[in-house]
């Protein structure tokens, strides 16, 4: 799993560690494990897709902005998501963001649900390269 | 990146009293004003360090008046620590949506009943089944309300008023609930349309997490003030009353998601510095205070119409199952209180009185006796407070007191306070297990989550009556009842 989450961060929330060789490696991992908060992943379907396009000067807002949007689609389509296609590309300093989330309607008859994820905060919300890739720390509002 | 966390207060921590404690100006650099804790010592020894750091940055913001205050039930969050209290000049001071937090007036609901235990206990399984089933919870509730995007924005105007006056309740629900269910400077203008989107079809829903709807029962042994019980409500042994603790639900969490970003980014334009990005703030006169404050409302008022609809819910499932009608039943709101909300006040300051805008986190408000916008049957007994605790230890209801007029702006905790990760409690307790003990100890559970009830379990939380005990000691809230739960709905 490209993803650990903390049991010393975050009393009330939820907090976790994630990492990718490359960019959008992190990317995926980082909005499974914010689903994952949400229900057991492999109880969730893949019938449903939605395109996500963002872009942003700086790859940690970028990030930020990817999981909220997420975080949006979830409560107005009432979808969760259980895998993601992502592609990131740099173009004259701005990172562009093209992905697709495949999910299924929420129903707590056929998912193991857990608890709802309000919001991505700022709080110790960190995007780095490493030498072995990429890393982020994420505390979720629960 | 580092997780260690000392816990215990800094060497510079004061004695002030036995539940009072103060870190000094020159404990940091930029303090405008001392931070205060309200705790006993061995609360105030078990407290994580961040939550000495962050009050210590709240007492930094621009306009801050008298003290920074934490809870006996604190622990850190994001920026203000959870239990924190801070009021700003409303002239020259600053608005922080981290003072508010994501859940905009997440709050608590009380009603009471005609009922005693020895009418519901052969009942309580079936009426914890039909709440179960009325009273959506759960990631990706749904609510039973249609509304459309008129209907939306009329809401985020008028909160429990709209519903009142579309079936929903009743005219004494109103006057029950603080602010009267509704914060006139909403404006739903300032609310973008990706918050009228996500919160349309979630009014009269539970959500998740630490949110619940328990039914409990007021021993005879647990009430602590006869005569303020009777002026709530409680006026006979062993009363069966109902607890619901939600918020604004995705209204709320948008709105707070909008106004962050945009804080992030306004900081610089008014020369503000903060010691933690997450008190990012604006001065609350400005445009970008005042839209903000506005949307608040909105979303603040939708939670009053949120609990409110619950409540109408909670009434038709006891109508149904003990066949009885409203009015024997005597299903009446004690009071509706916020705990994660920013409030324009009027208090005495260096002995005159102020404008300044209360932010409480995780704080409720307490308004002692005499305040004029408490109902008149509650003029002598001070607002009702409605401090949830765990699932497995149980609730108090208290009173608020001048003193905490004098001290903490009116205001008080919220609850038991966490002690332990969601993450770490999942690992050290089963969800099943525990409904199946809680059910021996005479508690029914249902939940749409077992992950998320082991999250919630008891030892996960401080004792709520250490917490009051701080509370009582400190004067700033008077012990009235203490709630034990009989069943309990969590999402």
């Amino acid at each position: 799993m490209a993803y650990t989450f903390l049991e010393d961060v975050a009393t009330a929330d939820v907090a976790f560690d994630a990492e990718g060789e490359d960019i959008d490696e992190l990317f995926k991992s980082c909005a499974e494990a914010t689903f994952e908060v949400m229900a057991d992943l492999t109880t969730v379907g893949q019938d449903t897709e939605k395109k996500i396009i963002l872009e942003n000067k700086k790859v940690d807002k970028l990030l930020y902005e990817f999981l909220e949007e997420l975080i949006y689609i979830k409560d107005l389509d009432c979808i969760l998501f259980s895998d993601f296609d992502i592609k990131i590309k740099k173009e004259d300093g701005i990172y562009q963001l093209e992905a697709t989330a495949y999910g299924s309607t929420i129903n707590s008859e056929k998912q193991d649900l857990k608890a709802d994820v309000k919001a991505v905060t700022l709080h110790m919300f960190e995007v780095k390269q490493t030498k072995d890739g990429w890393k982020a720390r994420v505390v979720l509002d629960i | 990146m580092d997780t260690e966390r000392p816990v215990g207060p800094p060497k510079e921590i004061k004695k002030i009293n036995d539940f009072t404690w103060e870190l000094p100006t020159s404990y940091k650099k930029g303090m405008n004003v001392p931070a205060r804790i309200i705790a006993s010592e061995k609360l105030l020894k078990q407290m994580d360090f961040g939550v000495f750091d962050q009050v210590s940055n709240v007492a930094c913001l621009k306009g801050i008046q008298k003290q920074a205050f934490c809870m006996p039930d604190g622990h850190w969050g994001y920026g203000f620590p959870i239990g924190g209290v801070a009021a700003m000049d409303t002239s020259d001071g600053v608005i922080s949506p981290g003072g508010i937090g994501f859940d905009i007036n997440c709050g608590m609901r009380l009603v009471r009943t005609n009922l005693t235990l020895t009418d519901a206990k052969s009942k309580l399984k079936e009426l914890n089944d039909e709440l179960f089933k009325t009273v959506p919870a759960g990631v990706g509730c749904k609510g039973i309300v249609k509304l459309n995007k008129t209907q939306f924005k009329t809401i985020c105007n008028e909160g429990s008023k709209w519903c009142v006056e579309n079936g929903y309740g009743n005219k004494n629900d109103i006057k029950k609930t603080e602010s009267h269910g509704r914060i006139e400077q909403a404006d739903p203008s300032k609310i973008s349309d990706k918050v009228i989107k996500r919160g349309l079809a979630q009014l009269g829903t539970l959500g998740s997490g630490n949110h619940y709807l328990e039914v409990q029962v007021a021993h005879k042994d647990a009430i602590y003030n006869q005569k303020i019980a009777k002026t709530f409500g409680i006026t006979k042994p062993e009363q069966i009353v109902i607890m619901c603790h939600c918020g604004s639900r995705g209204t709320g969490h948008q709105v707070a998601t909008d106004y962050l970003k945009m804080f992030d980014n306004v900081m610089n334009k008014y020369k503000l510095t903060v010691n933690d990005r997450e008190l990012s703030c604006a001065p609350f006169s400005s445009s970008e205070g005042q839209d903000y404050f506005k949307a608040m409302a909105c979303a603040a008022n939708m939670a009053f119409a949120n609990r409110q609809v619950i409540m109408h819910r909670i009434r038709e499932a006891f109508m149904k199952i003990f066949d009885m009608s409203e009015s024997d039943l005597g299903l009446e709101l004690i009071y509706d209180v916020a705990h994660n909300i920013a409030k324009v006040e009027t208090h005495k300051i260096d002995g005159s009185m102020k404008e300044v805008i209360v932010h409480r986190k995780g704080a409720t408000r307490a308004f002692g006796p005499g305040e004029k916008e408490l109902p008149a049957e509650y003029q002598e007994a001070g607002q009702p407070i409605i401090l949830g605790g765990s699932m497995e230890t149980g609730s108090f209801l208290l009173a608020g007191t001048q003193t905490a007029m004098d001290e903490t702006f009116g205001s008080t905790a919220h609850g038991s306070g966490r002690t332990m990760s969601r993450t770490k409690a999942k690992h050290e307790v089963n969800g099943e297990e525990l409904q199946k003990n809680m059910e021996k100890r005479g508690i029914y559970v249902r939940t749409k989550s077992m992950a998320g009830l082991a999250e919630e379990a008891g030892i996960a939380y401080k004792p709520i009556s250490d917490v009051v005990d701080s509370l009582e000691g400190a004067g700033i809230s008077k012990k009235v009842a203490g709630l034990t739960p009989l069943t309990n709905v969590k999402g």
